[in-house]
């Protein structure tokens, strides 16, 4: 029960795009179609959820034995960051068609701080390992949601007249904030 | 760019990371409730990257082209880990609001974007330079969103009261929608100076 309580706090609660502000930079690059949209955020979602597993076993097997905690900023960023050339490899070779639609985003995901913002979230809250997981999963599809949505709503205004000064990021910037205003109206609903 | 007066200016006016390249917008956008938090986070960021651009700098002709954006990134946390602790150890309450936004500062594009575009081409004096401005072109911006912020949602400036108790205060911008608004207004605005210097 609490493992789907966190699921769903971490979708429409704390969605990490819109009221922790993790995930901006690819929210705002990648959100003018919604094809391309869902393809960041299914990668971001997959990658998430490796890098969950990875860091809780890094942390809690190495760096905690070793009392080395203090190094976690650096060793989180490089299991990430070879994480994800590793999964580009990976998909490459075996699953192309996987790697032909989310090529292009994967090596951005690097730098997406939603990873590794969940990755020191679970170790401040001492989350085990299933529960690191699901918390991933419950932000990156927090994720892939609120940047579908906004690819859908940036294609609506694409057609639409706005004030001159207001092309393209300010206009970008103003939505967001009214879709942060709706999903705050999701707090409160679940309290862990 | 052996200029460093113009390197510095060059970063804080005509490619200020915020309003001009638009990079590093999770800190812009998350730590900004106050000025002081907005100030704090950009002196933290500038830090990391006038560090992080020296050492990057010097080691520029050691590092493999290969390998060159992990060697970048390791630096980076080094010196983003020094950071934290001088923190925790000087300015805890400082630490304690701005929280997991301190380690993130390792994904903020705009060190990693110096890091690549300048730091890795140029000598330590004109990256150093690079640095200063870029950080200061990034504090600056914080600033002024945090002013405005807590200015309309607190009706505080630096913590000292200024709008007087009877007038309302618009608590959802110091919540996430405000830094959204503050922030694309701000962009308007100075579109619109600069569509009318054009015109």
């Amino acid at each position: 029960m609490y493992l789907i309580l966190l699921l769903l706090a971490g979708v429409f609660v704390n969605n990490y795009v819109l009221s922790q502000f993790l995930g901006i930079c690819p929210f705002l690059g990648v959100s003018k179609k919604v094809d391309t949209a869902a393809g960041m955020g299914a990668a971001v979602i997959f990658v998430i959820v490796l890098a969950c597993a990875a860091s809780w076993l890094v942390y809690n097997l190495i760096l905690l034995p070793l009392n080395m905690t203090y190094l976690y900023n650096i060793a989180f960023i490089l299991v990430i960051a070879s994480l994800v050339q590793f999964v580009e490899m990976f998909l490459k070779k075996s699953v192309p068609s996987l790697y032909q639609a989310l090529g292009v985003f994967l090596p951005l995901i690097t730098t997406n701080c939603a990873v590794l913002g969940v990755a020191v979230v679970n170790m401040q809250n001492e989350y085990d390992l299933i529960t690191s997981i699901v918390n991933g999963v419950g932000g990156a599809a927090g994720f892939a949601l609120a940047i579908i949505l906004f690819a859908g709503i940036r294609e609506r205004i694409e057609d639409n007249d706005t004030p001159k000064a207001f092309d393209g990021f300010p206009m970008a910037l103003v939505t967001a904030g009214l879709m942060s205003i709706a999903f705050l109206g999701f707090s409160g609903l679940i309290s862990l | 760019m052996s200029n460093p007066i113009k390197v510095i200016k060059n970063g804080i006016i005509d490619e200020n990371p915020t309003f001009v390249q638009v990079i590093g917008m999770c800190p812009t956008l998350a730590v900004t409730s106050s000025a002081i938090n907005g100030i704090g986070m950009g002196l933290s960021t500038a830090a990391v990257l006038i560090c992080a651009n020296l050492f990057i700098s010097l080691l520029r002709k050691i590092i493999p082209d290969k390998v060159r954006i992990p060697c970048f990134i390791v630096v980076i946390a080094t010196f983003v880990t020094i950071v934290e602790f001088l923190l925790k150890a000087y300015l805890p309450a400082l630490n304690a609001s701005l929280g997991l936004y301190i380690p993130l500062i390792v994904v903020n594009c705009i060190i990693l974007g110096r890091a690549e575009a300048f730091a890795s081409k140029n000598g330590p004096i004109d990256s150093i330079c690079d640095g200063i401005g870029n950080g200061l072109g990034f504090t600056i911006a914080l600033a002024c969103i945090g002013l405005v912020r807590e200015f309309i949602g607190s009706g505080t400036l630096f913590n000292i009261t200024v709008l007087p108790e009877a007038f309302p205060r618009t608590l959802l911008f110091i919540m996430a929608p405000g830094a959204f608004f503050t922030l694309g207004c701000m962009m308007a605005a100075l579109n619109h100076f600069r569509n009318k210097k054009k015109a």
